[in-house]
C-alpha cells in the first residue's frame, strides 16, 4: 500500500508539472465568470475560452470510449480555441480512475473538468470542497425547460448543482429469455414481486433451476435497491435518503424478506463475479430472468439475440411508472487551471448536439427532453418516454442515491447477508450505515 | 584512529545513498504515517467527526466489528497459508532431494506459479472458487462432480462457516509451496553427504536419519521461510481483490478494508490507523526473527 501511495504521488506530480506548463502560456479569460450559485447570464467566448481543457473519465474503452470521441470531434468543431487534453485513466470500472483522482485532487492538481457519477456520490468532492457549483452552466443550457425538474431535484444539494449530466441509464429493468419463458407458458408481464415470484415457480417446474441470475456484489445491490422501489414506492424509497423513511422500518422489513425469497430462485454468485456473467446465463437460457442496467441491451446485441424473438425486457414488477436512473456527469473542480475551457466543454456535454452524438454512440439516453427519439433505436426511444413521463428515482448501486462511503457500507451488508441470510442484521446494518451518513 | 576513519569512509560514502532513500521512503514515510493516524478529521463542508483523533483512533477501529471480523478471517488465512506451504514445500523438497528423474523439469513445475501474479492467477481461482453446487457447478466443484466426489463440492471461500476463508488460502499455497519448497532444496544441498553416510553406517532407519540428522539443520531455513510466507500472508491484498471484488464482507481482511477506506470511504486516517496496525502486527513476527538471526550470525563469527 505504501508503495502505491508513493507512485501516484509521483505521477500526480508529473501531471501537476505537465499542467503547469500549459496553464502559464495562456491565461484564461473566462476566470471571471466563475462566480458561483449566482442565476445570471454567464460569460462565454465564441469559439472558446483558448487553452488546453484537460478532461479526466474511465471512458477508454469499447461504446464509452466511442461516446467519448464523438463529443471530442463536435468540441474542436464547436470550440476551435480549445485544446482538449484526454485524461482518461482505463480499467477497473472507474476505481483505478478515482484512485488517479483522489490523489489528483489531495495534491491540488485537479484536471479541469472530471467524469463523476451525478448525484449523491458527488458529495464526497462536495463535502472535501473539492467541486464548484455550475448553476450558471445549467441555467445557460435552459434550466428545467430541457431537463426534467425531476431530475435536477434529484442533483441539488442545498440549493446547488454541481455537475453537467451527460447520460441516462435505467437500473429497474428485468431481462428475459423469451424462449424459456414461452415453455413455462408465460405470456404476460408480471404486476408486482408476487407474481413474478409465482412465474419463477413455473420457470423452475420447466427444469430451469435458477429462474432468476445474480452476480457480484454490485449486482445484488442493486437487485435489493429494486425490491426497496417495489416495496417502498418512490416516494418512500427516496426517503431512505434524506430521513424521512426509516431503515428499519416496516416496509424495509418486508423488502428484506421479499429480496430473501428472492435469491432463493438465484444462482450461486461470487462475490467477485461481474454482471455479464449473470447476464450470460439468460442469454444461454440458463436462467430466465436478470436485473441489470440498460447497458445490457449491449450484451444480448452483440451476441446476436433480437429483441422480441430472442429476449425481452420490462421494468422490474412492482417498479413500473418508476424511473430508477443513474447518470454520468461532469464538474468543475475548485482551482481548475482552465475554468473557461472547461465550461466550454460543460457547454458542450449539455447541448441537445453533444448529448445526440454521445448517446447514440454509447448505447444510453440523453438527460435533455428535447433531443428528438426518432434518431435512436427502439430500445432507447422507450427508455426516452419512460423518463419523460415517470417518477424519478435514484440509484443507489451507482452512486446516485449514496454517497461512496455509504454505499460501501450498503455494500458489505448486503454481501454479508448473501452468506448469512440473516434478515434482522441486514436491517440492523443498513440502519447503521444510515445514521453514520445522515445525522 | 584517524587512519581507520579514513578506511571507513569511502565504505559509507558508497552506502549513503541507500540510507538516505530508506530513511525517507522507509522511515520518513512509516512516521507520517503514524502521524496521519492520529489526526482528528471533520469533513469540511458538513462538519461530520470522521476520526475522533489520537488513540480514540485505533480505539474505534479496533471496536469495529467489521475489523475484528477482517482481523480474524486474516489469522485464519495465515495459519492456513503457512501451514499448507509448509507441508508441501517440504514434500516436494525432500521428494526431489531423493534424486528423481528430470528433477530439473519438476523443480520448474512446481516454482513456474510463483511467476505469476496474483492478479492474473486470481482471475482464474475466483472462476475455480466459484461457489455454485450441484447443476451450477464451475471450476473446482465441476471438477469434483467429474471424479463422482459431489459430497465434497462447496462454496469454497464463500460458505457459510467463519473458517470459510481457509480456502482462499488454496491459491496462495498454489503460488508459494514452490518457493518453500526451493528453500528447502538449497538447504538439503548444504548438508554434506558425509553425515548421511555416517548417519547409516551407525544404523539408522531412513526415518530416523531425517528425523535426527537432516530436519535438525534445516530448522534456520524453515524459520525463514515462516517468517517470509507469514509476513506476505499478512499483507496480501491483490490475491483477494482479484477474487472476491470490491466489498466482500467473506473475504475481508485488513489489507483489503485498507483500500476501501482509503478510495472508497475517502477517509486517510482510518487507512493510516489500519496500516500502523498491520505494520505492528507483521513487526511482531519479524522483529524477534532478526534479532534471533543477528545473535546467531555474531556467534558464529
Amino acid at each position: 500500500m505504501r508503495k502505491r501511495t508513493i507512485t501516484s504521488a509521483v505521477t500526480a506530480g508529473a501531471v501537476a508539472v505537465a499542467l503547469a506548463a500549459c496553464g502559464s502560456s495562456t491565461p484564461a479569460p473566462g476566470d471571471n465568470a466563475a462566480e458561483p450559485t449566482t442565476g445570471a447570464a454567464m460569460e462565454t467566448t465564441a469559439g472558446g475560452a483558448g487553452g488546453d481543457v484537460g478532461v479526466f473519465t474511465w471512458w477508454a474503452a469499447g461504446s464509452e470510449k466511442k461516446g467519448l470521441d464523438a463529443l471530442v470531434k463536435l468540441f474542436k468543431e464547436k470550440y476551435p480555441n480549445d485544446t482538449f487534453v484526454n485524461l482518461a485513466v482505463a480499467g477497473g470500472a472507474g476505481a483505478n480512475a478515482k484512485a488517479k483522482l483522489a490523489a489528483d485532487l489531495q495534491n491540488n492538481q485537479p484536471p479541469d473538468s472530471f467524469q463523476g457519477h451525478a448525484g449523491a456520490e458527488l458529495l464526497d468532492y462536495i463535502d472535501a470542497d473539492q467541486i464548484e457549483p455550475v448553476n450558471d452552466v445549467i441555467d445557460a443550457l435552459g434550466g428545467d425547460s430541457v431537463f426534467p425538474q425531476k431530475l435536477l431535484d434529484r442533483l441539488t444539494v442545498d440549493g446547488k448543482i454541481y455537475s453537467v449530466p451527460s447520460n441516462i441509464h435505467r437500473a429497474n429493468v428485468v431481462w428475459a429469455n423469451t424462449a424459456v419463458l414461452k415453455k413455462a407458458g408465460i405470456n404476460e408481464v408480471p404486476k408486482d414481486l408476487n407474481a413474478w415470484m409465482a412465474d419463477m415457480d413455473k420457470v423452475k417446474a420447466t427444469g430451469v433451476a435458477t429462474p432468476l441470475s445474480v452476480s457480484g456484489t454490485w449486482t445484488q445491490v442493486q437487485l435489493f435497491e429494486n425490491v426497496l422501489i417495489a416495496d417502498l414506492g418512490a416516494e418512500g424509497y427516496s426517503g431512505l435518503f434524506d430521513g424521512t423513511t426509516a431503515w428499519d422500518s416496516d416496509e424495509v422489513k418486508q423488502a428484506v424478506a421479499d429480496y430473501k425469497k428472492l435469491l432463493t430462485y438465484a444462482n450461486t454468485a461470487s462475490d467477485g463475479d461481474d454482471w455479464p456473467v449473470a447476464t450470460d446465463m439468460v442469454i444461454a437460457g440458463k436462467a430466465a430472468y436478470n436485473v441489470m442496467g440498460d447497458w445490457a441491451l449491449a450484451e444480448f446485441t452483440e451476441k446476436g439475440k433480437k429483441e422480441k424473438e430472442d429476449f425481452t425486457y420490462f421494468p422490474t414488477p412492482g417498479t413500473d411508472g418508476v424511473f430508477d436512473f443513474l447518470a454520468d456527469s461532469f464538474t468543475l473542480p475548485k482551482g481548475a487551471k482552465n475554468p473557461g475551457g472547461a465550461k466550454d466543454w460543460l457547454m458542450l456535454v449539455g447541448s441537445a448536439e453533444g448529448q445526440k452524438a454521445f448517446n447514440l454512440a454509447k448505447g444510453s439516453i440523453p438527460a435533455r427532453t428535447d433531443v428528438p427519439a426518432s434518431d435512436f433505436p427502439p430500445y432507447q426511444q422507450s427508455a426516452m418516454e419512460a423518463f419523460k413521463t415517470n417518477e424519478i428515482v435514484s440509484s443507489i448501486a451507482h452512486g446516485a442515491a449514496v454517497s461512496l462511503a455509504w454505499n460501501t457500507d450498503i455494500s458489505t451488508a448486503i454481501s454479508k447477508f448473501y452468506s448469512t441470510r440473516d434478515d434482522a442484521t441486514l436491517v440492523s446494518d443498513l440502519t447503521a450505515a444510515a445514521k453514520k451518513y445522515t445525522s | 584512529m584517524r587512519k581507520r576513519a579514513k578506511d571507513r569512509l569511502p565504505g559509507f560514502l558508497l552506502v549513503l545513498p541507500s540510507i538516505i532513500l530508506i530513511a525517507i521512503f522507509v522511515y520518513w514515510l512509516i512516521y507520517r504515517n503514524v502521524a496521519t493516524s492520529l489526526d482528528q478529521t471533520v469533513t469540511r463542508a458538513t462538519k461530520r467527526v470522521l476520526n475522533p483523533g489520537g488513540l480514540a483512533n485505533y480505539s474505534k477501529l479496533l471496536g469495529d466489528g467489521e475489523y475484528q471480523h477482517a482481523l480474524f478471517n486474516l489469522l485464519v488465512l495465515t495459519v492456513v497459508f503457512v501451514a499448507g506451504t509448509m507441508f508441501f514445500g517440504l514434500l516436494w523438497a525432500v521428494l526431489l532431494e531423493k534424486g528423481v528423474k528430470g528433477e530439473g523439469f519438476f523443480r520448474s513445475v512446481y516454482l513456474l506459479p510463483m511467476a505469476i501474479s496474483f492478479i492474473a492467477a486470481g482471475v482464474v481461482w475466483r472462476w475455480l472458487l466459484s461457489p455454485g453446487v450441484g447443476e451450477q457447478a464451475v471450476g473446482l466443484n465441476q471438477l469434483l462432480a467429474m471424479m463422482g466426489l459431489e459430497r465434497f463440492q462447496n462454496g469454497w471461500w464463500q460458505s457459510p462457516t467463519q473458517f470459510s476463508m481457509a480456502a482462499m488460502a488454496i491459491p496462495a499455497i498454489w503460488q508459494l509451496s514452490g518457493y518453500v519448497m526451493a528453500l528447502f532444496l538449497a538447504g538439503f544441498r548444504g548438508i554434506s553427504e558425509d553425515q548421511r553416510e555416517a548417519a547409516r553406517i551407525d544404523g539408522a532407519s531412513e526415518w530416523q536419519l531425517y528425523r535426527h540428522v537432516l530436519f535438525p539443520q534445516l530448522s534456520p531455513i524453515a524459520l525463514s521461510a515462516l517468517i517470509i510466507i507469514g509476513h506476505m500472508s499478512m499483507k496480501m491484498f491483490d490475491l483477494i481483490y482479484a477474487i472476491a471484488g470490491q466489498n466482500s464482507y467473506k473475504a475481508s481482511v485488513p489489507a483489503t478494508l485498507m483500500w476501501t477506506q482509503l478510495f472508497a470511504q475517502n477517509n486517510p486516517t482510518a487507512a493510516a490507523v489500519n496500516a500502523t496496525i498491520l505494520l505492528v502486527l507483521v513487526a511482531i513476527v519479524v522483529v524477534p526473527y532478526l534479532i534471533y538471526t543477528s545473535k546467531s550470525e555474531k556467534g558464529t563469527h
